[in-house]
């Protein structure tokens, strides 16, 4: 079923199968996630910004160096390389649905209340006590992992790495989550995840990476606590 | 014991539980889980270490065996 839907092309003969995450083997063309790799689109995503920065900036200062009387055209600039990294943080912080948002899926499409109350049964079995609390309380499971601390959603997921300062976010869900219960949405990606780290990683698309303070501003106040759990775990953890 | 569950609209659906003192109920258990897989169900074992191992074939000590839809990037 899920070869025949996503229609993916065939590895070359003699590539060899990559073990774990069943959907990260069938992306055989795609780079394996490592902390190299990760460290290296993190300095792509800040060579991106400061770029997108000073492409704005720069002829903003250079209006102004030209004549004050350019100040208002200077300031669109300005609000230009202000806006642009913003709305970027903001989109890949977005990619992050909590469990029970009004983005999520299952209310577009909802399942009866007695299906999401087994699914949200299964999936407080499936998290520790302490995130099984900050589930309830902020929508996204927690789940420390080898490359960072993750939270997990509906949709999409948010790694911190360690250290805390920067946050990775990565677009990824159900590949047919007609009618699955919220609590089931979350429950296939944190079991993929432990399945599979880097498999995760691999088959997710990385939406943003930066500034934890960046990504934080882009998350639902109420889901904000969660980042704060996950970088104070990143902090002490690694 | 173990319990073979499938995530689906209803939450989950138990399709088999098996036991040692049961006969047959692992075969009845295997044959449940290979239809899921043909069908397109990825399964894995959930561990107490917030770990989880992917599997092919069912274990006969498992005591949960999870079976979910493949997951893609968004």
């Amino acid at each position: 079923m899920a070869e025949a839907r996503l229609k993916k092309p065939r590895a070359p003969p003699g590539t060899p199968r990559r073990p774990g995450l069943e959907e990260a083997a069938a992306l055989w063309w795609r780079d394996e996630v490592s902390e190299a790799t990760l460290r290296r689109d993190g300095r792509r995503w800040t060579a991106w910004t400061v770029a997108v920065v000073v492409v704005f900036a720069a002829p903003g200062i250079g209006l102004l160096l030209l004549s004050p009387w350019m100040l208002p055209v200077a300031l669109g600039c300005f609000a230009h390389a202000w806006i642009v990294p913003r709305i970027q943080a903001r989109r890949g912080a977005r990619s992050v649905v909590p469990l029970g948002s009004a983005r999520g899926g299952s209310r577009r499409a909802p399942a009866d209340a007695a299906a999401e109350g087994v699914a949200l049964g299964l999936l407080g079995d499936l998290v520790g006590h302490r995130e099984r609390d900050l589930l309830g309380r902020t929508g996204l499971a927690l789940q420390r992992g080898r490359l960072g601390v993750w939270l997990v959603g509906e949709r999409g997921a948010l790694m911190v790495r360690r250290g805390g300062r920067r946050v990775d976010c990565w677009c990824v869900q159900v590949a047919e989550s007609d009618g699955l219960p919220a609590g089931d949405r979350v429950a296939h990606l944190l079991l993929a995840l432990r399945e599979d780290e880097a498999g995760f990683a691999m088959v997710a698309n990385l939406g943003f990476s930066g500034a934890a303070w960046r990504g934080r501003r882009g998350l639902p106040e109420s889901a904000r606590p969660a980042l704060d759990a996950a970088r104070a775990l990143a902090r002490s953890h690694y | 014991m173990g319990l073979l569950i499938r995530l689906d609209r209803t939450g989950h659906t138990t399709l088999a539980e098996w036991s040692a003192e049961v006969m047959g109920s692992h075969d009845e258990a295997v044959a449940a889980f290979r239809r899921e897989l043909d069908a397109g169900m990825l399964a894995s074992v959930p561990r107490a270490d917030g770990s989880a191992e992917v599997i092919r074939e069912l274990p006969d000590d498992a005591e949960l065996v999870v079976l979910r839809r493949p997951i893609a990037g968004g």
